[in-house]
């Protein structure tokens, strides 16, 4: 498993390193540096010292630690009984009863052929993962820490009495201390009395022995994934008829709920497949806004989902099966009803909005309804967000700032985005607007306020690019009333010999 | 003097009842202007629960369309009560001005009460507008149509009127047409732009609606007047007269003794003491600051 970098023999030893304590250690050293001398946890400038031309990576452990549940996943096949230890880097598999499919004529009395069908497995196993491209050992033991200490340190379940101390895996200390009372293998510490053992180092050490030496029986807890929440009906006649598809529907949404409340979940994704009898499979998929197992409002929702399909479901021949499935859930608890029943006002009208939410989203579009977030930004058109109503708020963005009181709107009602051009008269290149042409027609300006001066964010983009130019925002009305968010592009004869204006956003 | 006695009135006026929908506002909620003028004139507001029309002036009058209707929307329900906003993709492309929500916080709505639904076309748009007047959820939906929509006829409207009088939702049509077409909304309204009464410095100041009630199915007379929006009152307001703006600043040097202490400062006196160009922007920043 990762504790070793592999190596194909050719290349410059390879090691993989680890920050522990500050100091850069060795966390997995390939054969060939073995072979050189190095070991896990040695310091890399010892072990640049011993091999000058160790080519060195980061060790991460995450990826190992998916990779080797990956590798769990494809043991699966031998067993459903598959746990992984990351920390020593061991696929555990409980294969109690897996063994005879192993098993062949030719072996001998039944002891012995359960052994010889153990190491085939075990053999299996190991060039299995040869293939996929990883250096494996296996141990068969009573035992889980049996085999695990089989695998790692070699050898065999009649050997664990030669197996060094480290095999109880209790720590550098208790092995030091072990090794100066000079217990060296299992075996010898075995040997010992238990109760003084108990005793100097703790009931730990006496039950990790008697865990490695079988003594004590001891199981694995299975990674078993979760078999998927899908509910199907399978027809005799193929169904044609668009009303019994949807009493299906129905019956298959009311076994979802039924499968999704023992388990205290709640679907916020569904899949419906439809399998035709000329093999032709239609799928489509509604999403929710929060958990739910309501089986009225799925059907609802399938209902709405089918009804805005671009091109009909066509059932042709008439359909053989119809599955539906939860491909995403998440915990949901019980509900809870008021005392008189039912819930109460406010919880029912934001559940009728959820419901509006997600029933509007699954015939427009979850894109569709959208909710407005403050963004702390104080570039303008980047000040809000627009979220889709149906994502929870991922966290508190911003706060909308809040107006002072007698203080007219400094932000317009609307916005263009992006800022439409307009020509300007100024009395001065950097002074006030006089008057403005916008979509051909002229507007004389009566009342301004401004400017209000908006600095690009000069601490984004490259160091040497040059600052973008400078906003500043008038706020205007015209002899008409129309109120006007102007903005002079550039400082005068600073950022630009002839600065731009536009219209950035219209006043109510 | 009333008739009470008269048993075949009576009769036929329960019967009547039972045949007719409520009449608007009896037993309804209505939403009010927050202006007392106004609200006497419309017997103390619009009926919730209904269909109103309301049509930019102009199309330059949009924005002031659209954020008339939205302050009415707002002021439906309570204050946290959700705002549905039902627009259309197309008006991506005509070149018009989107919502903007620091915006809607400058007026005193909380942007986060605004839910935007974008229909992909009128004809989806007018689907979901029914669907979401049938549901209880929303106490007040905008139905912004930027582009004029085919669909909405007679009949399109009357169903979405029977929709709101079931559910209890108040549906507000924006339409940027200013041509008006037949349509069974309660009331239509004619909203534009108006001056604004001038801050310091002649500064542009509060929103400022020049509206025009055309129609009226509870029998009220069409009027016109302009209101002004308060937002820390959370209502439209009459605006004070506007100020005579003189040509030169004039400065009105009178002994504190001659000057009667009851009497009230002249609507444009600070606009006229402040009136020094060159020193507006100053001054307006000094009145943000402060």
């Amino acid at each position: 498993m990762p504790r070793f970098a592999r190596n194909d023999g050719k290349s410059p030893p390879l090691a993989l390193i680890t920050r522990a304590k500050n100091a850069l250690r060795i966390a997995a050293p390939c054969p060939r540096a073995t072979a050189l001398g190095l070991v896990r946890g040695m310091a890399l400038a010892d072990a640049r010292a011993l091999v000058p031309d160790l080519v060195v990576a980061d060790a991460n452990p995450d990826r190992d630690a998916a990779a080797l549940a990956q590798l769990a996943e494809l043991c699966l096949a031998y067993t459903p009984g598959v746990s992984v230890d990351a920390d020593a880097g061991l696929i555990l598999l409980d294969i109690a009863g897996a063994t005879h499919f192993w098993a062949r004529p030719g072996d001998g009395d039944e002891e012995d052929a359960g052994s010889e069908a153990e190491a085939r497995l075990a053999h299996d196993a190991v060039t299995r993962l040869d293939a996929a491209g990883f250096t494996a050992r296996a141990g068969v033991a009573a035992t889980p820490e049996a085999a695990g200490a089989c695998a790692i340190f070699g050898g065999d379940e009649g050997d664990i009495g030669l197996l060094p101390i480290a095999a109880l895996r209790l720590g550098p200390d208790v092995e030091r201390a072990l090794a100066r009372a000079g217990l060296g293998t299992v075996g010898a510490l075995a040997a010992r009395p238990r109760a003084a053992l108990a005793a100097r180092f703790g009931a730990l050490l006496t039950d990790r022995l008697d865990r490695l030496l079988g003594a004590i029986d001891s199981r694995i807890t299975p990674q078993r994934r979760l078999p998927p929440i899908v509910a199907t009906a399978r027809f005799a006649e193929p169904l044609t008829h668009a009303d019994t598809l949807r009493a299906v529907l129905r019956d298959l949404a009311g076994e979802l709920a039924a499968q999704m409340e023992k388990r205290g979940i709640g679907g916020r994704r569904f899949a419906a497949r439809f399998e035709r009898s000329d093999g032709a499979v239609r799928s489509l998929a509604i999403e929710t806004g929060a958990p739910t197992r309501d089986p009225a409002l799925l059907d609802r929702l399938i209902a709405e989902r089918l009804d805005a399909l671009a091109d009909p479901l066509d059932p042709g021949f008439g359909f053989d099966a119809v599955l539906l499935a939860a491909t995403r859930h998440e915990a949901m608890g019980i509900d809870q009803l008021t005392l008189e029943g039912g819930v109460s006002g406010q919880d029912s009208r934001a559940a009728a909005l959820a419901e509006l939410i997600d029933r509007l989203g699954a015939r427009l579009g979850p894109a569709a309804v959208q909710r407005c977030h403050a963004n702390d930004s104080h570039i303008p058109e980047q000040a809000a967000l627009a979220l889709p109503a149906s994502t929870p708020r991922p966290r508190e963005l911003a706060l909308w700032d809040v107006p002072e009181a007698g203080e007219p709107p400094l932000r317009p009602f609307h916005l263009f985005d992006p800022p439409q051009p307009v020509e300007v008269i100024a009395e001065i290149p950097d002074g006030p607007p006089r008057q403005f042409r916008w979509r051909r027609t002229l507007h004389h300006v009566t009342r301004y306020e401004g400017p209000e001066r908006i600095v690009a964010p000069w601490w984004q983009g490259p160091h040497d690019a040059p600052d973008p130019p400078t906003r500043d925002y008038y706020r205007v009305e015209d002899a008409h009333g129309r109120r006007f968010w102007l903005l002079r592009h550039g400082l005068y004869g600073r950022e630009a010999g002839q600065p731009r204006w536009y219209v950035h956003g219209l006043f109510a | 003097m009333r008739i009470t006695s008269s048993l075949p009135l009576t009769k036929l006026r329960a019967q009547l009842d039972a045949i007719l929908p409520p009449a608007a506002g009896e037993d309804g909620v209505r939403v009010g202007f927050g202006c007392a003028d106004v609200d006497a004139r419309l017997d103390g507001g619009l009926p919730q629960a209904m269909l109103h029309e309301v049509m930019a002036a102009s199309a330059d009058d949009w924005p002031s369309a659209a954020a008339w209707t939205l302050l009415l929307a707002a002021r439906c329900g309570d204050a946290r009560a959700p705002i549905l906003w039902l627009t259309d993709a197309r008006r991506r492309g005509g070149g018009i001005a989107a919502l903007y929500p620091p915006g809607l916080a400058e007026l005193g709505v909380d942007p986060a009460r605004l839910l935007i639904i974008t229909a992909p076309d009128g004809a989806a748009q007018l689907r979901a507008a029914a669907d979401i007047a049938r549901c209880r959820a929303a106490p007040a939906l905008v139905i912004e149509i930027a582009t004029p929509l085919r669909q909405l006829d007679l009949t399109a409207s009357r169903r979405l009127l029977l929709a709101a009088e079931a559910s209890g939702a108040t549906l507000w049509l924006l339409q940027r047409d200013p041509h008006p077409r037949p349509s069974a909304a309660y009331s239509r309204w004619q909203v534009g732009c108006a001056p604004s009464a001038p801050l310091a410095a002649n500064a542009p100041g509060p929103p400022t609606f020049a509206i025009k009630l055309t129609r009226h199915r509870g029998g009220i007379a069409p009027f016109s007047l302009t209101l002004e929006w308060n937002r820390d009152r959370f209502a439209f307001a009459r605006p004070a007269p506007l100020p005579i703006i003189a040509p030169f600043p004039i400065i009105v040097a009178a002994p504190a003794s001659a000057q009667k202490p009851e009497s009230p400062p002249l609507p444009g006196a600070r606009a006229a003491v402040a009136g020094g160009r060159g020193m507006g922007p100053q001054l307006a920043w000094l009145r943000r600051a402060a």
